[in-house]
């Protein structure tokens, strides 16, 4: 069943974090209401690129209490019967191409009590569990491919251990918006800012496919308020350091710190990749900045936008604001005084596109995407402090993505006290024959979980880099007349 | 790789020619004859003048600016370097007085590998000399006419594929719009070359070039960077190959104190080593960031005191300077405490995360390297603020508006605020923070030339008499030149000989005394 709900702002858990005080009118209001309790709502629904109806999840079901103070309870259980090894391992194996791939990977645990570990390395998917069976991490990282394991890095001459590979990654996270969006700021999020994360992940997507080739990308939700771009092909794993920046530089477009006003400048001629991403953000702007943000309502959001234009243009704005309330037709007006300047003037003036990607570009932390040997947090690994599992995002189902609706620890530890259903009962019968029981069992585990289908998403992208593998393997044989 | 053979080999002229028959090379085959250790000395010397001329307009003007290329000229004739290319021309008709193109292009490459030998030891001096070859390079590899550029593509076996016509029609508005130097006639004129992108990061990073499924479209016009990057990484890999071959080299004693001599002159003021540790109290804090802080600082203190945090880039920029200007370790330790915990941070979560980084910095940590504080050049050039943080030189990186508003609330009158802000406009903002000294101090002049912001605040301390001014400039030697022995060796080398120890001193103190002035 469908349906459309009048969905509530949800309530994010109350953090000890560095930041100041959120300023979310609407969520303190909540905050005074209930005790530390997460309570989700439903999603808004936007028009998009293609026009869906949502399924309206309502709390109980996804978020189930989750408490930190449980994690020493539910980790052993995810750890046991729920994390995905097998699909982990086969992702980080690669076919087994290369030599020691596996083997050379560093993985860094954090224990409880903030205990830090790195250089953690295994030989084996059954190695890697059971260490991490046996020590039950908060948080996983996973780092570089080195020389040598990192394991044994202090028996290597000083100098000759290396971090060699590692996927080129990027980690987009709402706190650098926090400039530009006035629901929200800090840690939280709702999902009205949320398609700043949409609009960030086709914006990167495209250009990660089509400038640079890459096919194989995976994208996964931070936990709490970001998402993170694990770029998988081969050529990516083998970028340099300088390398990775230029693709960071590349994709960077708003520029500058708290002194900055002005973060987006742009001049003729307009590259083809900022028309592609302002395409993009055209899409979901009228919606998400004028009416959602509401950029050209408050006298406050007006003055932000305002102080990004010309003089001449802001004045004659200002006074033109003086009678007309409306948003979409401030936008409208506001964008034909820039597209006059552009056929009269001699510059370019592209002011109503620096305005939208200013308040829409995605905003990457370059310093992520640079070092070669720098960890970042692992697919499937839960946030300690909101209890979700680090999740893959479907990038066909994108605009139905809903950051609430990812089950938490304790969520699908306690769907794995339900009783199977018919379904289930028939699978397993079928299955029966096919593996040893102890993999069956984790098998049909996790599967009754909500944790199922985000699985299935990982599956399909091993699927799809496994394929790629086996076109190459052919390509050369082909090459060499093989046959 | 082969190093300076011992051996006598005789060198004939038709070999001689092949070898430098173009004035610009990759460097790719070390020279193979016997120099004299004053030509050593002297090739090594000027050509580390060349390349410090390089750093120093490298920073204040665009690098491929008439200025920038004019002075650059000039200081190039001035060191004997080849880099006009009619020079070869004119060999055979005009007497030439001076030194020949020929010798001047074996300067040319035996100066670059000395100074391979000189700066392949660690990070820091191997990214440096690359770098300044990059833009030397770079510079001549411009000032080639068409024809050579040909040649020396040819002569170093890089091919690129070019497109079909087809293909450039079809991409034709693409790559008009791609590249502000690219029209609709380059497109039909020249030939365009498929590139992978990690070959051209220069035009990815700066989005200067049209990229498609990992191919950057280049046109011939603009090939050069290309060059440059198969240049910078051909020499990352013969300098990683020359640091392990160090050990055969630095055995030999005469070559040992110059070549300690020339990479230390670089690294000379680092304000690692302080007299005055310990001579500043936690109280002197708040009045000397007022007084004797450059913008750049003062801005990061009065962040910390405003939201009781820094992000990270800023706690290295500004925990590294308080190391310079003699903070203790536990002293910072108590400063970055006391301020966090007035925040959202208590000091278990201080203890656990951020105390560690603080030893980290002091060296007490990790693999226990005593990092050094940030010189202008790092501060301006690496690792720009984005939303949220403080560090970065607020002459490069601030908004001009925001810069002047600061300025003017710190109380600097308004004709000084438009020169600062004139500086700034030409790029100069080394100039500019110096202006924002002489103004906050009243003086006319000031003596130095700023490119450190503990000198900065040495120089203030120097001028108003306080307690950070006993910071003694150490300029880091291992060998004292003056006192070796001179080595008698058997194989001398016929010529010149070995020079008299008083000479050889004053080659290395003209050497001191040129980059103390820098």
């Amino acid at each position: 069943m469908n349906h459309n709900c009048g969905c509530q702002p949800p309530i994010n858990p109350t953090e000890e974090e560095e930041e100041e005080e959120g300023n979310s009118g609407q969520l303190s209001e909540f905050r005074a209401h209930s005790n530390v309790r997460q309570r989700t709502a439903g999603t808004f629904s936007y028009q998009h690129f293609r026009i869906n109806q949502y399924i309206c999840i309502t709390s109980e079901m996804t978020t189930a209490d989750y408490d930190q103070a449980s994690l020493p309870d539910l980790l052993p259980l995810y750890y046991r019967r729920l994390f995905p090894f097998s699909q982990y391992h086969r992702w980080l194996n690669y076919g087994g191409v290369t030599k020691n791939y596996f083997q050379n990977r560093e993985f860094s645990f954090t224990l409880k009590d903030d205990i830090y570990v790195r250089y953690q390395s295994f030989s084996t998917q059954n190695e890697l569990e059971k260490e991490m069976q046996k020590m039950n991490p908060y948080k996983i990282d996973i780092g570089a491919v080195y020389s040598h394991r990192p394991n044994q890095h202090n028996t290597v001459k000083s100098g000759s251990f290396q971090a060699l590979e590692k996927e080129l990654v990027f980690d987009i996270d709402m706190t650098d918006y926090d400039d530009v969006r006035s629901c929200c700021s800090g840690a939280d999020i709702c999902p009205k800012c949320w398609t700043l994360m949409t609009i960030a992940i086709r914006i990167l997507d495209r250009a990660l496919r089509d400038d640079f080739g890459f096919r194989h990308c995976l994208w996964v939700y931070s936990g709490r308020r970001g998402v993170h771009c694990w770029v998988c092909d081969e050529a990516a794993r083998k970028l340099s350091v300088a390398a990775r920046s230029a693709v960071a530089e590349y994709l960077s477009l708003v520029k500058g710190g708290d002194e900055t006003v002005r973060k987006v400048v742009l001049s003729d001629p307009i590259h083809p990749f900022i028309t592609e991403s302002l395409t993009v953000v055209e899409h979901y702007f009228s919606q998400y900045a004028l009416l959602g943000q509401d950029i050209l309502g408050s006298k406050e959001s007006v003055d932000k936008v305002l102080a990004l234009l010309p003089e001449d243009v802001r004045k004659k704005l200002l006074q033109y604001f003086q009678t007309e309330k409306n948003p979409e037709m401030r936008w409208d007006t506001l964008r034909s005084m820039a597209q006059d300047k552009r056929t009269t003037a001699k510059k370019g003036h592209y002011f109503e596109m620096e305005i939208m990607l200013q308040y829409c570009y995605p905003r990457l932390d370059v310093n992520v995407s640079k070092g070669v040997n720098h960890l970042l947090k692992s697919p499937f690994s839960v946030h300690p402090k909101t209890g979700r599992i680090s999740v893959p995002i479907d990038l066909r189902e994108l605009d139905r993505f809903d950051p609430f609706e990812v089950p938490t620890i304790s969520l699908i530890c306690e769907e794995l006290d339900q009783p199977k259903t018919e379904e289930e009962q028939d699978d397993t019968m079928e299955n029966e024959n096919k593996k040893e029981a102890g993999e069956r069992r984790k098998m049909r585990d996790y599967k009754r979980t909500s944790l199922a289908k985000y699985v299935k998403v990982f599956d399909n992208f091993l699927e799809g880099m496994a394929h790629s593998r086996k076109g190459e393997v052919l390509k050369n044989s082909d090459l060499q007349k093989d046959f | 790789m082969q190093f300076y053979s011992r051996r006598k080999k005789l060198i004939g002229n038709s070999q001689t020619e092949q070898l430098y028959g173009h004035c610009l090379q990759f460097y790719g085959q070390p020279p193979i004859e016997n120099i004299s250790l004053s030509e050593f000395e002297t090739f090594a010397v000027d050509r580390l003048k060349l390349l410090k001329t390089v750093e120093n307009l490298g920073v204040s003007y665009v690098k491929t600016s008439e200025l920038y290329t004019k002075k650059l000229d000039a200081d190039f004739s001035n060191l004997n370097f080849p880099y006009k290319i009619e020079a070869s021309t004119k060999d055979d008709r005009k007497p030439q007085t001076g030194p020949s193109e020929y010798e001047k292009r074996r300067k040319d490459h035996i100066s670059h590998f000395i100074l391979r030998l000189a700066y392949c030891q660690t990070e820091d001096l191997r990214r440096w000399f690359i770098q300044q070859e990059i833009d030397l390079f770079r510079y001549r590899f411009n000032d080639l006419p068409s024809k050579n550029i040909q040649d020396f593509l040819q002569y170093n076996n890089l091919h690129y594929h070019t497109i079909s016509i087809d293909e450039k029609k079809n991409l034709m508005d693409k790559l008009i719009t791609s590249s502000f130097a690219v029209s609709g006639s380059t497109v039909e004129g020249q030939d365009f070359y498929k590139v992978p992108f990690q070959d051209a990061l220069d035009l990815v990073r700066t989005r200067k070039v049209y990229l498609n499924g990992g191919y950057v479209y280049i046109p011939h016009q603009d090939i050069v960077t290309i060059v440059l990057n198969d240049f910078r990484t051909r020499l990352s890999k013969a300098l990683a190959l020359t640091a392990r071959s160090l050990p055969a080299v630095q055995s030999d004693e005469r070559l040992q104190p110059l070549l300690n001599h020339l990479s230390h002159a670089y690294v000379g003021q680092d304000y690692s080593i302080q007299k005055s540790i310990g001579k500043i109290s936690l109280e002197q804090i708040d009045p000397l960031s007022a007084k004797s802080y450059p913008l750049c600082m003062r801005q990061l203190h009065r962040g910390l005191r405003d939201s009781h945090h820094l992000r990270h880039g800023g706690r290295m920029q500004y925990g590294l300077f308080l190391k310079g200007i003699g903070l203790t370790l536990d002293q910072a330790l108590q400063f970055w405490r006391s301020e966090f915990v007035k925040g959202k941070v208590d000091a278990d979560k201080f203890d656990k995360a951020y105390a560690y980084s603080i030893r980290h910095m002091f060296g007490k940590e990790g693999k226990r390297t005593d990092y050094t504080p940030y010189s202008c050049m790092k501060v301006i050039l690496s690792n720009p603020p984005s939303q949220g943080d403080q560090h970065g030189c607020p002459f490069r990186h601030s908004d001009p508006e925001l810069l002047k508003q600061k300025l003017q609330s710190y109380k600097v009158s308004p004709s000084g605020i438009s020169q600062i802000l004139e500086l700034v406009k030409g790029m100069h903002y080394q100039l500019a923070c110096q202006k924002y000294f002489e103004l906050t101090h009243s003086i006319e002049d000031s003596w130095f030339s700023l490119n450190h912001p503990n000198q900065y605040f040495m120089e203030s301390q120097k001028l108003l008499g306080g307690p950070g001014a006993g910071v003694k400039v150490e300029v880091k030697r291992e060998d004292n030149p003056a006192t070796k022995p001179p080595n008698p060796s058997p194989h001398q080398t016929p010529g010149p000989g070995n020079l008299p120890q008083e000479v050889a001193a004053e080659i290395t103190e003209d050497l001191d005394s040129f980059f103390q002035d820098a």
